[in-house]
């Protein structure tokens, strides 16, 4: 594969579209839990606001700056999970990390997701790509103690 | 304005088969300098050569092979004092410049600074010279002050009369900047430092493997820097310190032969340098920077410093000219180092360094550890391109050229 087509897979572009113009970014007043998450060794960094009464994601939105992919990834992951149950959202984790981290053929419940793939080719950017989903995992188990607790 | 084909290291291309990784990676342009170096085939061999024919306990063994070893890590010592225009008894081996900062930090700071106390930093420091201090101001509730940056890349140095007041005990500036490339005026600032009683710490990472560097003329303390970064092996450097304040200092780590006298309760130290090298030392990266630094002397330091700047003004002045979307960092003029930070439009540094990868290029993206420096700055992280003795013109060239493509590449984007 020449280098153009290489760049041309991984920044694909619905990717740079949700990059520079991102869905669900800003602030969400209702919301009830907060997590950031951050690279330190790049410096991006995601806060993730959830509305949740524990069992669902009412709203989410997300915040913060970063790359193409870390950018595309949080966006397009705040479009799929919204809605569903974090059971649901926390087995669309696996599949995502599935396809970045071992290069697993895109689930096509992932949707536009699926345009990450060539992440996986990438050891450099991975952690990229996975950032908002691990904010996502941490604001799954806020939900979960916060529920407990009430 | 032409260049001359040939720089100030007459033959780079030659130069360049020297290093055993650029010969294996022929397409590579390696421009990550400033964060490591690639080695010569001269530092690879002396490591080899000292476990092949040399390898044994440096300063305990009774035979012959022992006492060989101790005196080509000792010669080692003397190479490096050679180098930076000190004496043999002030060069203490160290893993890196934040182990030697470290040691400053713990050996003289723990002891001597007191609530009130201040410490002057400069914004564009390294965090391997703001977190050591961090650590030692929560324990003596010391206080950090910086000296500011000015936007041409400069330290504003109209500021450190108000700054340096009594309270001052320390001043650590980095000689030349790791994202900028800016040569700061060490002895300026030393100068006017140690006229208020402070002692002065000098980050030599970026300045010891680039320019002539004589610690005396300097007129610091102390002056740290790593191997690695000068083509030498990883896991070794050095912290130089003027033997008077050495004397002074208890030591950092303790253990086998920074020892005078052990009993079970207490011990007494040896002298400097062997009272801050505890335990069984890198004998073969010594020796390995030792083989660097004659590599670097026989090319001539004022040669390399030479060569870098006549790279780092060919490039700055083709970005200038021919890509309008790049805008870079740093002072323009002989104070500026050949380290290029840039950023493309507004497109990521992390995606145009990806992107660069395509072609070969290696730069380095991200905050270059100095947040404090890119929140001054304003961007969140930079691309970098570094210089150094094995880079050549046509590296540029194909740098620009590459960069040219990925700004095709995004510009609907930019």
């Amino acid at each position: 594969m020449d280098r153009m087509s290489l760049l041309e897979e991984l920044y694909k572009e619905i990717i740079l579209r949700h990059y520079k113009s991102p869905h669900n970014y800003g602030s969400l007043e209702s919301a009830n839990v907060r997590v950031v998450g951050d690279n330190p060794s790049c410096g991006d960094q995601i806060e993730l606001l959830v509305e949740t009464d524990g069992e669902q994601i009412a709203d989410v939105r997300f915040r913060g700056q970063g790359c193409a992919i870390s950018q595309a990834s949080a966006s397009l992951m705040t479009d799929l999970v919204k809605g569903k149950t974090w059971a649901e959202a926390l087995e669309l984790e696996r599949k995502f990390k599935s396809m970045i981290l071992d290069g697993t053929p895109p689930s096509p419940e992932l949707g536009d997701l699926a345009a990450l793939s060539g992440v996986h080719k990438l050891a450099a950017r991975v952690k990229c790509a996975t950032l908002a989903w691990n904010a996502l995992e941490q604001a799954a188990q806020e939900a979960r103690t916060k529920a407990q607790g009430a | 304005m032409g260049y001359p084909d040939h720089m100030a290291i007459v033959t780079p291309q030659t130069l360049r088969q020297d290093f055993p990784l650029l010969v294996r990676h022929p397409e590579l342009v390696y421009l990550n300098s400033a964060a490591t170096s690639q080695k010569p085939e001269a530092v690879i061999e002396a490591v080899s050569r000292y476990y092949r024919e040399l390898n044994a306990s440096v300063h305990r063994g009774a035979y012959t092979l022992s006492a060989q070893a101790s005196e080509a890590y000792e010669q080692a010592r003397r190479t490096l004092a050679r180098f930076i225009g000190a004496e043999e008894r002030e060069i203490i081996f160290v893993r890196n410049t934040t182990e030697a900062l470290n040691l400053v930090a713990y050996a003289w700071g723990l002891r001597n600074l007191r609530p009130g106390d201040e410490i002057l930093l400069t914004e564009m420091e390294h965090h391997a010279n703001l977190v050591p201090w961090h650590l030692v101001c929560e324990r003596t509730g010391a206080k950090i002050k910086a000296i500011p940056l000015g936007d041409d890349g400069r330290l504003q140095l109209e500021h450190l009369g108000t700054l340096l007041t009594e309270r001052v005990r320390l001043v650590s500036v980095m000689h030349v900047s790791n994202v900028l490339g800016t040569v700061n005026p060490v002895a300026q600032i030393a100068q006017a430092a140690r006229a208020v009683g402070a002692l002065v710490v000098v980050d030599g990472a970026q300045s010891a493997p680039h320019m002539p560097v004589d610690v005396r003329a300097l007129g610091a303390d102390f002056y740290a820097f790593s191997g690695h970064k000068m083509l030498g092996p990883t896991g070794i450097g050095v912290l130089w310190g003027r033997y008077e304040v050495l004397e002074t200092l208890a030591p950092f780590l303790g253990g086998g032969s920074m020892i005078r006298e052990v009993y079970l309760d207490r011990s007494t130290y040896a002298q400097p340098p062997q009272r801050f090298e505890a335990g069984t030392p890198a004998v073969a990266e010594a020796i390995g920077l030792a083989a660097a630094v004659e590599y670097l002397e026989r090319l001539g330091m004022a040669n390399v410093w030479q060569h870098e700047l006549e790279l780092a003004a060919y490039a700055l002045k083709r970005l200038d000219e021919e890509l309008p979307e790049v805008r870079t960092f740093g002072p323009r003029g002989p104070d500026r180092s050949g380290v290029i930070p840039f950023v493309l439009g507004g497109i990521h540094a992390h995606d145009v360094a990806t992107a660069l990868d395509q072609y070969g290029i290696a730069v380095r993206a991200g905050h270059h550890c100095a947040q404090p420096l890119h929140r001054k700055l304003g961007v969140a992280a930079t691309v970098r391109a570094s210089f150094y003795v094995y880079t050549t013109k046509e590296d540029v060239d194909r740098f620009i050229e590459a960069l040219k493509r990925v700004r095709d590449f995004f510009k609907d984007w930019l």
